[in-house]
């Protein structure tokens, strides 16, 4: 167990000295500096997608299922559009980023809070219709997006469009103030709250004969997972699959059931695929913002692999 | 008017009703009642055929556009039926599920390859149905898929018994094999030619032959003509919603039906349990 953490470690430790130094020219202060705050934002991500997965397929019960799969991300974007909306573009561009980012924060915790704690307060029932039916409300709130965006002024809405989508390949550095402490007060959550995550993940029958706050430790939750979700949609944009990928591979290295040891494998492989794959794609192949597709593609077949092994006795 | 306007109404109307007759097809193949072209990877194999098209035989014709992707329409549905015998019929929910995921993937394949020879846009063209290009000359494809649209006409009997399953329709003297390949066809043809002339609308073959079921039952010789008239009904106001709610904009068809129907699909999936048990 421990060996594989340390190997997990350096891997991920090669993966951020690979981003930091391949292809590097000219001055160090420089790319210091420029690629410094790219790899935290990568690293940032990596974390809060991995995290968020893993407590939300918790908070679940089940391994299929995560924030991105059931539209979380994509709620997001569609808060910025109808903010954008309602306040009209210039006056939406003239507020400081971190407010923005607050103010859409609170609005997501409330609409997720909403729309999931009413689909999942009383446990999953039926996992493939809940499947189906987040599936659905992604493509449901992207169509949304792009009603919207139509309606806005195109001129108005060609000035913020630049703005507006990040990629791994263009990360919003200019959120990093906010999501930093973001993440590390959601994750210092999670980790403490890792053995009531434990007990959890018994089902909610049993965890509510153990004397857990279920309901009460279903919203805190969600918050937290709305959270990470939140900053880190913030800062790249949507990526569906990328949160089953990387728990799908960390369930099964760790073989374990405490959520300690699977949240810091989880993160450690998010940072390895993540920076890692960076680093090959946009150095080594020179095509930058291809590996969100890929990411896609692989992300795509392991869910396939997971809901046709599941069917199978 | 000539010019413009007719050719845009009926291209409309023919597109609406071409893709309302190839997904009731595709669900009494699949015997699932949330599958269409769209949601089950044969559009985006569609579309990837016509990028490979683009790529490799950049003088190709029209004609020879038309062929390669209906072909790999045609072997993107043929995987997916493979698919579908693979999972349990107790849980119908997974069909559609794995449908989406298996489109999802295919277009991310596509996507990679279009990023990479900078085609993106094309495939946004084709993935997204807009009329605003329609015009005379541009438009007469659609009438093909129209006449095939007819065509599964004919073969509406030996479709509905096909859909009882294989062993009942071989023991009613059915040529399941033969009459499958027809279907996939036609379902494959209708795809493709959309996506060529105007580009993908979701959710029609999927919410229209829902709503005519529901008033009709599943005799797809009766229902066919209303399934087909009532898609390209509902097409044609899309069109019409999307070009006045931001009058002199235009928005395209396929997002006011992709609002409408993801709505009227949650709708379907969460009303219909209820109402049978």
């Amino acid at each position: 167990m421990a060996r594989k953490f340390v190997l997990l470690s350096l891997c991920a430790l090669m993966a951020i000295v690979a981003f930091m130094v391949l292809g590097a020219k000219g001055n160090w202060d420089f790319i210091l500096a420029f690629r410094g705050k790219k790899l935290v934002a990568l690293i940032c991500v990596a974390i809060a997608i991995s995290i968020a997965t893993i407590v939300f397929q918790t908070l679940t019960g089940n391994r299929i299922l995560t924030p991105e799969i059931m539209g979380f991300d994509v709620l997001f974007r569609l808060l910025q559009t109808a903010l954008i909306f309602g306040f009209g573009a210039m006056s939406y561009a003239l507020l400081s980023p971190e407010l923005k980012f607050l103010l859409e924060f609170g609005l997501l915790s409330g609409a997720a809070i909403l729309l999931f704690g009413v689909l999942l307060g009383n446990g999953v029932q039926d996992l493939f219709r809940m499947l189906l039916a987040g599936v659905i409300l992604g493509i449901l709130f992207r169509s949304l997006i792009s009603l919207m965006t139509r309606l806005i002024d195109p001129n108005e809405f060609a000035a913020l469009q630049s703005a507006f989508y990040a990629s791994f390949n263009r990360v919003d550095t200019s959120l990093l103030m906010v999501a930093i402490p973001m993440i590390v007060v959601s994750c210092l959550y999670a980790w403490r709250k890792r053995h009531v995550l434990d007990v959890m993940a018994l089902g909610r029958e049993q965890a509510i004969g153990l004397g857990l706050n279920y309901r009460k430790e279903l919203f805190s939750g969600l918050i937290i997972v709305t959270a990470l979700v939140a900053t880190s949609t913030a800062l790249v944009g949507p990526v569906t699959f990328f949160g089953l990928l990387v728990s799908a591979v960390s369930y099964e290295l760790v073989k374990s059931h405490q959520h300690g040891p699977i949240m810091v494998a989880a993160a450690l492989i998010a940072i390895i695929v993540l920076v890692g794959g960076q680093a090959v794609f946009e150095r080594v192949l020179g095509m930058g913002a291809t590996l969100s597709i890929v990411v896609e593609f692989v992300g795509g077949l392991v869910f396939l692999y997971l809901v046709l092994r599941r069917v199978r006795p | 008017m000539l010019v413009s306007r007719i050719p845009r109404t009926l291209a409309a109307l023919l597109a609406g009703a071409s893709l309302a007759v190839a997904g009731i097809i595709m669900q009494t193949f699949v015997r699932n009642r949330f599958v269409e072209p769209g949601t089950t990877g044969t559009a985006e194999c569609a579309a990837l055929g016509i990028l490979a098209t683009t790529l490799f035989i950049p003088a190709a014709p029209l004609f020879l556009k038309m062929v390669i992707s209906s072909g790999t329409a045609l072997a993107g549905a043929a995987v997916f039926m493979l698919l579908v015998r693979k999972l349990p019929p107790t849980q119908p929910l997974l069909v559609p599920l794995t449908g989406l995921i298996y489109g999802a993937t295919i277009f991310a394949a596509t996507e990679f390859v279009a990023y990479e020879y900078d085609l993106l846009q094309y495939l946004s063209v084709w993935m997204a149905a807009e009329f605003s290009g329609v015009m005379q000359g541009r438009y007469e494809l659609l009438w093909v898929s129209g006449a095939v649209a007819v065509l599964a006409y004919f073969f509406a009997d030996r479709f509905t018994i096909a859909g009882f399953g294989q062993e009942t329709a071989i023991g009613l003297g059915l040529n399941y094999r033969q009459i499958l390949i027809i279907g996939l066809c036609i379902v494959a043809l209708i795809t493709s030619f959309t996506i060529i002339t105007v580009g993908m609308i979701p959710f029609v073959g999927l919410v229209v032959p829902n709503i005519v079921s529901r008033y009709r039952g599943d005799n797809a010789r009766e229902t066919l003509p209303l399934i087909a008239l009532l898609g390209g009904t509902l097409v044609l106001a899309s069109d019409l919603i999307g070009r006045l709610i931001n009058y002199p904009y235009e928005i395209p068809v396929g997002v006011v039906f992709g609002v409408l129907g993801t709505v009227v699909f949650l709708w379907l999936l969460f009303a219909k349990p209820a109402r049978n048990g």
